[in-house]
């Protein structure tokens, strides 16, 4: 993996000069805006039905038409940022739990223990990605919160090989040694010296997994494994725009759209903050 | 090369343990009782009792994963709750069309990915460079369900040029030779049939394909460029061979490699595509049995399609893998 260097400092700030950076900065703080500001932004209630607009489509009134149940398709995108944002935070942040974690251990208590987690980490990589989610899915039931779970656990290898490689970098490092010689413990050495300064790229492979995360996300929702109606999931909405797109196209465009945006910011703002952890790419 | 081919066979064997075991534990620990859920919610207690004891359910967990995997290896991985068959056979059955569609992907993905990716790489810096990159950020970017569902609106829909799913339509099938519908539609020489089993796979090609089609593309203009400031180019340029000469002969060929390895490794993501794809356009393949058999908690079928598809994925990555020791020899001496 390229980001096996300490953060140099300001890397942040110089990632983000950019044009493409500060687009997907723009993007990403819009989403973020729209997941506080929902209730002011939607024009209506995201749940209300009103049968007589039922695939009513966009209009001065539905900007992005009705769907089946003549439920505004624009307000339940608007409350779907929500949903894409809680599943961000709690895949991501599981994913950072399970792998930091994994390789922090493997990298600083190397030997038998390294090799043990490793080979467990191997294991999850011989599953393609969605594969390992479906299982997952199976095991534990349908529901947005199975599925953000499912999705935390196959992003957990890249997680942990990252942290490892980070690890083993920096416990090598000066400072380290010199907190050793002075006899501070292993656990100490390891929460104190040597998890702060492996962070920072673990941090960039998370914003750079958020989009994947969104995609993801509402791909199990798509299947019907991920949240269930009538909840206002983006991958919920495509799915519903799938039963009726010989007659209502905008009930499947506005929600993918509203998917790909999201996606093209993320995307962007960790493709200019990897290309800063990677001079090579520069 | 023989070593590490056999250091890498050793290794798979370990991971195939380890599969088999997450398989294991995931489908048999998690979802409660498995009995109760084969009987139904009807069953009297002494069914129930019978039951457990038959599947082996009352025995300690070690004795049961002994024992499913004497009958994995058996080619036994139980019977399928909705189709009485055994879920071995539904999976294969299924498999065929999960494999064309992968295999279309796949070859177009190559044929437009590698030459837009050599020319994005020669015009650097031009404006069809700045399409390029900006076109494969879209596809990367792009949710394959949106766009297969977009594809469909516009095309089957809205144009009606194409058929809006399913591998042929009912009643014009061709004889059932490998399970592929083009390649079946092909060995009959019948036209009408190669002509609309195409027709069939182009929109689910297409969709399955944008992913790596754009990462093929992206990979192989890094590849070329990196290729193109080596010492040997120079001195070919130098030697005063043409441009397109020099970048056939000396770059691109030695950008190979790692474009090879790339397009191997797009099977996990053809395999994750395949179940949105076929879900989409209402393919019979793997992954849509896959989803179905969770939904309706079909579970020793989602066990036996989990099971195949990691074997075949792990085979697949071996393969690739001593392909590239091959075709690279640091590899193998490192």
């Amino acid at each position: 993996m390229s980001a096996t260097v300490v953060a140099p400092p300001g890397v942040v700030q110089r990632a983000l000069r950019g044009t493409g950076a500060r687009f997907g900065l723009v993007i990403a703080a819009l989403f973020l805006a729209t997941t506080l500001f929902a209730p002011l932004l939607a024009p209506f209630d995201p749940y209300e039905q009103d049968l007589s607009n039922a695939l009513s489509p966009p209009s001065a009134i539905h900007w992005f038409g009705a769907d089946q149940y003549g439920r505004d398709t624009l307000s339940r995108i608007l409350y779907g940022t929500r949903t894409a944002l809680l599943a961000i935070i709690m895949a991501d942040g599981l994913a950072l739990l399970l792998g930091g974690s994994l390789g922090l251990v493997a990298g600083y208590l190397g030997g038998r223990v390294d090799a043990w987690l490793m080979r467990v980490v191997d294991v999850l990589l011989a599953f393609p990605y969605l594969l390992l989610a479906l299982i997952i899915v199976a095991a534990l039931g349908p529901s947005l919160t199975n599925s953000v779970i499912a999705i935390g656990i196959i992003y957990t290898p890249q997680y942990a090989r990252l942290m490892r490689g980070q690890v083993l970098t920096v416990q090598a490092a000066d400072f380290v040694v010199a907190a050793r010689s002075i006899g501070a413990n292993r656990m100490r050495v390891m929460l104190r010296h040597v998890l702060p300064n492996s962070f920072t790229p673990v941090l960039v492979l998370a914003t750079l997994q958020s989009g994947a995360v969104v995609v993801e996300t509402a791909g199990l929702s798509f299947l019907g494994l991920g949240a269930q109606p009538p909840s206002p999931d983006w991958g919920a909405l495509l799915a519903d725009g799938h039963g009726y797109f010989l007659t209502a196209w905008w009930i499947a465009t506005f929600p993918g759209l509203a998917i790909f945006l999201v996606v093209v910011g993320f995307n962007l703002l960790g493709d200019a903050l990897r290309d800063q952890y990677d001079p090579r790419l520069r | 090369m023989g070593s590490y081919a056999a250091s890498r066979l050793i290794q798979l064997f370990f991971v195939l343990i380890g599969v088999s075991v997450v398989v294991f534990v995931t489908m048999h620990l998690l979802p409660g009782d498995v009995a109760q859920l084969l009987l139904g919610d009807h069953a009297t207690n002494e069914q129930l009792q019978r039951l457990r004891e038959q599947l082996g359910l009352d025995q300690p967990v070690w004795v049961q994963y002994a024992r499913f995997m004497q009958d994995a290896l058996r080619g036994d991985l139980g019977v399928s709750i909705q189709s009485n068959r055994p879920a071995l056979a539904d999976v294969l059955a299924a498999f065929p069309v999960t494999l064309q569609l992968a295999l279309a992907s796949l070859l177009l993905a190559c044929l437009c990915g590698v030459p837009v990716g050599v020319l994005s790489a020669v015009w650097h810096g031009s404006r069809f460079d700045a399409v390029v990159m900006t076109l494969t950020l879209f596809g990367v970017s792009m949710p394959i369900f949106w766009l297969g569902l977009m594809l469909l609106v516009l095309f089957a829909a809205g144009l009606g040029w194409l058929p809006v799913g399913g591998l042929m339509p009912v009643g014009l099938d061709p004889p059932r030779l490998t399970g592929m519908s083009v390649v079946d539609s092909l060995l009959s020489g019948d036209l009408t049939l190669i002509g609309t089993s195409l027709r069939h796979m182009l929109l689910p090609a297409v969709t399955l394909a944008s992913v790596p089609l754009a990462l093929i593309a992206r990979i192989t203009r890094a590849e070329v460029m990196s290729a193109a400031t080596a010492d040997h180019v120079r001195t070919a340029r130098a030697k005063g061979l043409g441009d397109a000469r020099v970048v056939l002969r000396h770059v691109v060929r030695n950008a190979a490699i790692p474009i090879v390895t790339v397009i191997g490794l797009q099977l996990g993501l053809l395999l994750s595509g395949a179940v949105l794809t076929e879900t989409i356009y209402s393919l019979p393949g793997l992954g849509r049995l896959m989803v179905d058999s969770i939904l309706s908690r079909d579970y020793p079928v989602v066990q036996a399609g989990a099971l195949f598809i990691a074997l075949l994925f792990v085979l697949v990555n071996l393969a690739v893998d001593v392909l590239y020791a091959a075709l690279d020899p640091r590899i193998s001496r490192a």
